[in-house]
């Protein structure tokens, strides 16, 4: 930061930067002193202490609802703490308001996108951008470039934001804060969305911002990354700070048990069952999405019973349109989904429900599908089971019972069984949903994300419930996003690539750097082999072209 | 510097979304609000109006509006009673976040539908016996086909329904008009009451329509609290993707309750022609259909909660009528500006329900003088 560069020298946002340089190295970037935040009763932060020193990356450590992102949005101004100080560059300051933050340097890289799909790359980092001069795309255009080469990111400012991969959109994202001269750098769990090749990218353009004097917050739930990416590392549990350790002088375990409060066993176990014959078979399934696209193409795979079959990919490459075919919720174009040897197309969901197919879909907000938030715990119970009994009304009597039951089996903290559920937090919720899945007996679960968002020790308690389900003889789905995990977890593991089966390779067999370039598309074991076809199937392959002519026959 | 120095400062005010409020404190803050209102709007009549009345005879008028005499008190119940089956009938679909904004319409059709079987039935000489069933027939299914005409569109085709259905209010007015030009070609447009061929009265004429609305407010609350289809109703409105997902058919159900909504308009139209009114005029609604969304929603779509809202709408409304006889306004805008001023805080109210405001902080404020 000694020299000043180039890229600072054509927006007003370079005089922030220059007023960095003068500041005293010794004095923290940005420091937090007691900062509270209340929400009604709740507590989100307790009297939290922070500092990030220039030239250091700080992980922010902590379980789901442990007040992570509620700190990272005072920072950059979307909540105002009711408590406390910060200070930057060792003054005082007040951030009432994003802009305020952008004022004092902070940029903000959010977990979902903010982008404008239609807008290329330039157009999108500059939009909003006011230096007070004639707008000239040509000059933006080679800034980007310059902060790009700088940094080493990989662009092309013309490209629409549309064409883009979520990797790409992200680096998007990050360029953006660096041209409106951000030093203070907060990412929001960046790496949850990106292959194993891409999170090695990131993390070499993060040291780079690093050596260049620039401070950054990264929110991660995954320990391995906590011990590679940072100097630091912060943890917080249920809203208190717990304190700040060196990653050098510290371990996964130490950090695990400073996080949750207690020992933790991080082992996953992969049990060993006697598969079953097939009980789900799918064979050139194609899908639609809801824009016309076709995002599940010519994909065949089945499950056993007693197998937990896993589905990688990137985010938003066929996974819900896959999960919503096989629950009867989506049009299949082409292709047979076939359970216990009889189809499963043109069926409604109730009946497929009927068959013993769960289908539980985790969506990014958690509760969007499969639970009603307003609805109490009971009424949520019986969501699948209300029009059993007869007569016109529900019975809620045996919903409670079940509810309390639910509750006392799986440990789920909850004031009452008439409580919104709403107001339990994440891993309450997903233990109500994915409770209820198995309590209706299934034969085949098909579960996406089903600790989306959950703290360690509600992760495990989802994974031994799935365990014990494919014990029992259940067959699995389980659509993930961490690598790790489906690796330690499943049998098999399938790989989607924009829609589109790259292999079924078995979980024990397989490095996750493979698994990544399949994730990417740059292999593709379907070229050798055909994937997806049990030897002993229900129907033999006969009776399977037959199925095929019918079907099409019938569209015809 | 001058960035740092302008935002060094704490705001004057937050606003913080608060937890659930208990009812007591919720029925504190409106009673606050309806005195305020009337505080207001009692200074203002006492300052505009000729006859020389004071702040606290508006207050006095207001009361009699409603409870002056026993005739008035009978009007209040039936007022009360229409408004809260209308907005008995909206509750299913608003649970449902379908906006039904055309209750007025639907109420009104049937009004229309009910008319036309006494007008043909007085014209033929037919006997009551026939033709009074055939009264709750047309009426019911002209409401329940005002009703699910948007209801079909919304599933089958994504159309918006709050556009639809307010339509529809306009169609019916206009049908109404239609009518009643070709029943009534001479005149001024007048309709003749048919007194031959009337629903029967219980001791008095008003006694009917609170039997059988209260009726109806059993009816839903046991419908939504209890039943299977009620579970459905607030299952959709909470989310459709879970419906979905749960196996539910939501075009089924959109339909279903619309079909519903349209049977409690039904009612409604047939007590006011073939109970009340004996007519039918384009007004015959009097807007119920649109004050029926602000009691359903300040009750918190509560059927229960709804008597008590129904009831102050009422008694204020009542009371404004009133107070434009006994204070001398002869224009109608006068009163309405009124009533809206009282509405105005009884909605605004909500706002601090929901929400609370922060100050800045004074002790921060000391601390900072110390530096």
């Amino acid at each position: 930061m000694g020299q000043i560069t180039p890229v600072n020298q054509i927006n007003k946002s370079f005089k922030i930067a220059e007023r960095r340089i003068a500041v005293n190295r010794s004095v923290p970037a940005i420091e937090l002193k007691n900062v509270t935040k209340r929400f009604g009763e709740v507590v989100a932060n307790k009297n939290v202490n922070l500092s990030v020193n220039r030239g250091e990356i700080l992980s922010l450590l902590g379980e789901n609802g442990s007040g992570k992102t509620t700190l990272m949005n005072m920072i950059s101004g979307i909540y105002y703490p009711d408590e406390g100080d910060i200070f930057i560059d060792g003054k005082l300051v007040n951030i009432s308001s994003p802009k305020d933050a952008f004022e004092h340097g902070i940029g903000m890289i959010h977990q979902h996108f903010k982008l404008v799909d239609v807008f290329t790359a330039a157009q999108n980092i500059v939009l909003g951008v006011d230096d007070g001069k004639k707008f000239s795309i040509k000059k933006v255009n080679s800034r980007v470039k310059e902060i790009a080469d700088k940094y080493g990111f990989e662009i092309d400012v013309k490209k629409k934001i549309y064409d883009m991969s979520v990797s790409e959109k992200q680096t998007i994202e990050i360029i953006k804060v660096l041209y409106r001269g951000a030093d203070i750098l907060i990412l929001d769990e960046p790496t949850a969305v990106l292959t194993p090749q891409e999170t090695v990218k990131l993390f070499a353009i993060l040291k780079k911002m690093k050596e260049d004097g620039k401070s950054v917050i990264i929110i991660t739930h995954k320990l391995n990354e906590v011990m590679e990416i940072s100097d630091r590392v912060a943890i917080l549990r249920k809203g208190e700070y717990i304190g700040t350790v060196n990653t050098a002088e510290t371990n996964e375990k130490e950090l695990t048990e400073m996080m949750v409060g207690k020992k933790v066993d991080l082992q996953i176990q992969r049990l060993k069952t006697d598969f079953d014959k097939p009980l789900l078979e799918i064979r050139d399934l194609s899908v639609k999405g809801d824009d016309g696209s076709v995002k599940i193409k010519d994909v065949s795979f089945y499950i056993r019973g007693g197998e937990i079959l896993g589905v990688a990919g990137v985010a938003g490459c066929g996974q819900k349109e896959l999960c919503e075919a096989v629950a009867g919720l989506r049009k299949i174009d082409s292709g047979l989904v076939m359970h216990k040897g009889e189809s499963l197309i043109g069926l409604t969901p109730k009946q497929i429900i009927e068959k013993g197919v769960s289908m539980s879909f985790i969506p990014e907000d958690r509760l969007g599908m499969g639970l009603a938030p307003n609805f109490s715990i009971t009424d949520n119970m019986m969501l699948k089971s209300y029009n059993d009994g007869k007569g016109p009304f529900v019975d809620r009597k045996t919903a409670r019972k079940n509810a309390a039951a639910l509750i006392k089996k799986l440990e789920i903290v909850t004031p009452s069984t008439e409580t919104p559920i709403r107001r339990l937090s994440g891993g309450n919720v997903q233990k109500v949903l994915v409770g209820r899945e198995i309590e209706a007996g299934p034969n085949v679960i098909v579960t996406a994300y089903p600790v989306r968002g959950l703290d360690i020790n509600s992760s495990y308690v989802i994974y031994d419930i799935l365990n014990e389900q494919k014990q029992k003889g259940t067959g699995i789905l389980f659509i993930g996003e961490d690598l790790d995990v489906m690796l330690a977890l499943c049998d098999k593991i399938m790989v989607l690539c924009h829609g589109k089966n790259m292999g079924i390779v078995h979980a024990s067999k397989v490095t996750k750097e493979d698994i990544g370039l399949m994730m990417t598309g740059s292999k593709n074991l379907t070229e050798e082999k055909v994937y997806g076809k049990a030897k002993d199937s229900h129907l033999s392959e006969q009776e399977w072209e037959e199925k095929k002519t019918n079907t099409k026959e019938a569209e015809d | 510097m001058a960035n740092t120095k302008k935002t060094n400062k704490e705001p004057l005010f937050h606003i913080v979304k608060r937890d659930n409020m208990s009812w007591p404190k919720r029925l504190l803050i409106y009673a606050i609000a309806i005195i305020i209102g009337f505080l207001i709007t009692s200074v203002f009549c006492a300052v505009s109006n000729e006859k020389g009345k004071g702040v606290w005879d508006m207050f006095i008028s207001v009361y009699k509006g409603s409870f002056g005499t026993e005739r008035k008190i009978w009007i209040f119940l039936q007022e009360l009673a229409l408004l809260l089956g209308v907005s008995l009938a909206i509750l299913p679909s608003f649970k449902m976040k379908f906006w039904n904004l055309g209750a007025n319409g639907q109420v009104l059709i049937s009004c229309l539908a009910c008319y036309a079987c006494m007008y043909y039935g007085d014209k033929a000489g037919a006997s009551p016996n026939f033709i009074i069933p055939l009264m709750i027939i047309c009426s019911i299914s002209a409401g329940v086909i005002w009703a699910v005409i948007p209801a079909i569109f919304k599933a089958l085709f994504k159309t918006n329904e709050s556009l639809f259905t307010l339509m529809m209010n306009y169609l019916a007015v206009g049908l109404v008009s239609v009518f009643i030009t070709i029943w009534f070609p001479k005149g001024s447009g007048s309709v003749k009451p048919i007194n031959t061929i009337v629903l029967p009265d219980i001791y008095k004429k008003q006694v009917l329509t609170l039997i059988v609305v209260s009726v109806l407010t059993v009816f839903m609350t046991l419908y939504l609290k209890m039943s299977k289809q009620g579970f459905e109703v607030s299952l959709v409105g909470e989310s459709e993707n879970t419906a979905r997902y749960v196996g539910i058919n939501v075009k089924k159900v959109v339909i279903r309750t619309l079909i519903l909504s349209g049977i409690i308009c039904g009612i409604i139209g047939l007590l006011l022609v073939g109970s009340i009114n004996h007519s039918v005029n384009e007004n015959m609604a009097n807007n119920r259909g649109f004050t029926a969304i602000m009691t359903a929603w300040l009750a918190k779509f509560n059927p229960l909660a709804m008597i008590l809202t129904c009831g102050l709408i009422t008694f204020i409304s009542n009371g404004m009528s009133q107070v434009r006889m006994d204070f001398g306004f002869y224009n109608n805008a006068l009163s309405n500006i009124i009533l809206g001023v009282i509405y105005f805080f009884i909605i605004g109210c909500d706002f601090f329900i929901t929400y609370k405001i922060v100050f800045r902080k004074k002790a921060k404020k000391q601390k900072k003088e110390v530096n």
